[in-house]
């Protein structure tokens, strides 16, 4: 049974393992420097749907089934899908798995819901609630557009400190037992705000929510950031980056080379147009499901803190004047045994 | 030639100050497309905005400012020949045409195309 150690930190007894992932990303996804890890690249933003928000239904339903697909698994093996995405009421996810026969927990956490899901996942299994789950999350550049900003055919200019929404899904299937790394805790965070109100810099918002996740985290462990291989966050992007590497360093703590963003990791920042780097929440899923988990699975990474980070807020509270709240969620992940 | 290079002239400097507020304000594209609209106004009517037409043609016209600038005329052709009543009518029937041709060249290309990624 999972132990809460600390304020906010929560230990695995048997942690669950990620028994594998998928990820299914977009064009200008498949022309970052990350391409050779994804299952899939498609071409066409549409997936061959009618609409920019049916086609992201359509990406996180695919990367389930290649997720199971690639385990050998079916739908019935699982016993809850934990999943969430950026579209209004999270209807992506809904929309996707309105056909999947599996108990369903439907979760927002902005761009930090892949933590979140996996922090969920595995309290189910370590609670013996559950077998097998998936956690799966997308986010799709077109529809988030729509939703956050403006509609594509607006054709505004982007400012300078704004990142790109990922085309992605991203799924990995949690298990009992199996190959593959395990979470071996998670640190649940708490909503920070630091009073930013422009929703065009993200990365600079959430950055002391990803700072105050991690330093709790490692007071909670009792761990220094030197334990890990590597510590990622999700998506705070070129800007937001170098600012939590500031924010750490002003708390006694130096990353070195140990630290890095999936942001800054899924897009080449200088060939790629994408200002300070992608975002949303499929941009951490991604990463986490193809090449961190290839490279956990090859034994060149063995410890990562995975830190997805959220921006809390929607158009209409910032159309009122409001600031935006962040949040990070921590998961470690170890290859044990 | 040269009304080509002065409209280029003209338009370049209307964008290149909607870019500067883009890259070193906090102004939303929305906003800065209403500044623009009021700014052809206030600079109409105050005659200003009627010079530089003259000196960039298209360049003048064409972009947001334009569009203020006709709204101004309208209202004050309206109120000379119909009275007060012209501050409501003047300037959307003189931006008729402007209007008209947005919604109906909209409708158009929103039936007849597809937005698609960069």
């Amino acid at each position: 049974m999972s132990t809460r150690t600390g304020k906010q930190t929560v230990v695995m007894s048997n942690p669950p393992v990620i028994i594998g992932g998928a990820a299914i990303v977009g064009r200008k996804e498949g022309d970052g420097p990350l391409a050779r890890y994804y299952d899939q690249i498609v071409d066409d933003e549409y997936f061959g749907e009618k609409s920019f928000e049916k086609a992201e239904s359509r990406l996180l339903r695919d990367t389930l089934v290649k997720a199971l697909e690639k385990c050998g698994k079916s739908a019935s093996d699982l016993n809850f899908i934990i999943s969430g995405d950026l579209q209004n009421q999270c209807t992506a996810a809904s929309y996707a798995l309105r056909d999947v026969r599996v108990p369903f927990i439907g979760i927002y956490g902005a761009c930090s819901t892949m933590a979140e899901s996996l922090c969920i996942g595995a309290a189910l299994i370590d609670g013996d609630a559950a077998e097998m789950t998936a956690c799966i999350t997308s986010s799709h550049f077109c529809s988030a557009e729509k939703q956050f900003r403006y509609p594509l055919e607006f054709g505004y200019q982007r400012t300078p400190t704004s990142q790109w929404t990922v085309t992605g899904a991203g799924c990995v299937l949690l298990g009992k037992q199996g190959d593959g790394p395990a979470i071996t805790s998670f640190t649940a965070g708490i909503i920070t705000d630091m009073g930013i109100k422009d929703a065009n810099n993200m990365g600079g918002a959430m950055a002391p929510a990803a700072c105050d996740t991690i330093l709790r985290h490692l007071e909670d462990t009792g761990r220094s950031l030197d334990y890990y291989d590597l510590v990622l966050t999700g998506d705070l992007g070129s800007f937001g980056r170098s600012m939590l590497i500031r924010l750490l360093k002003g708390n006694g703590i130096d990353v070195k080379d140990r630290y890095n963003d999936c942001g800054c990791m899924v897009f080449d920042l200088e060939k790629q147009d994408v200002v300070c780097g992608g975002s949303g929440c499929g941009c951490s899923a991604v990463v986490l499901s193809s090449y961190i988990l290839e490279m956990m699975n090859q034994g060149k990474l063995n410890k990562v803190l995975f830190v997805a980070t959220g921006a809390l807020h929607s158009p209409t509270w910032v159309q009122q004047g409001e600031s935006i709240p962040c949040i990070a969620h921590a998961v470690s992940l170890e290859n044990v045994g | 030639m040269t009304d080509i290079i002065e409209a280029f002239i003209t338009g370049g400097i209307i964008c290149v100050l909607a870019q500067l507020l883009t890259d070193y304000t906090k102004i939303t594209p929305a906003r800065i497309m209403v500044l623009f609209v009021v700014m052809g106004v206030v600079l109409g009517v105050l005659g200003i905005y009627p010079a530089i037409v003259d000196f960039g043609g298209a360049g003048a016209t064409v972009p947001l400012t334009g569009f203020g600038n006709t709204l101004a005329k309208g209202v004050i052709r309206e109120v000379n020949e119909a009275g007060l009543i012209g501050v409501l009518t003047g300037g959307v029937k003189a931006a008729a045409a402007g209007i008209s041709s947005a919604i109906t060249f909209g409708y158009i290309m929103a039936i007849v195309s597809k937005p698609k990624l960069k």
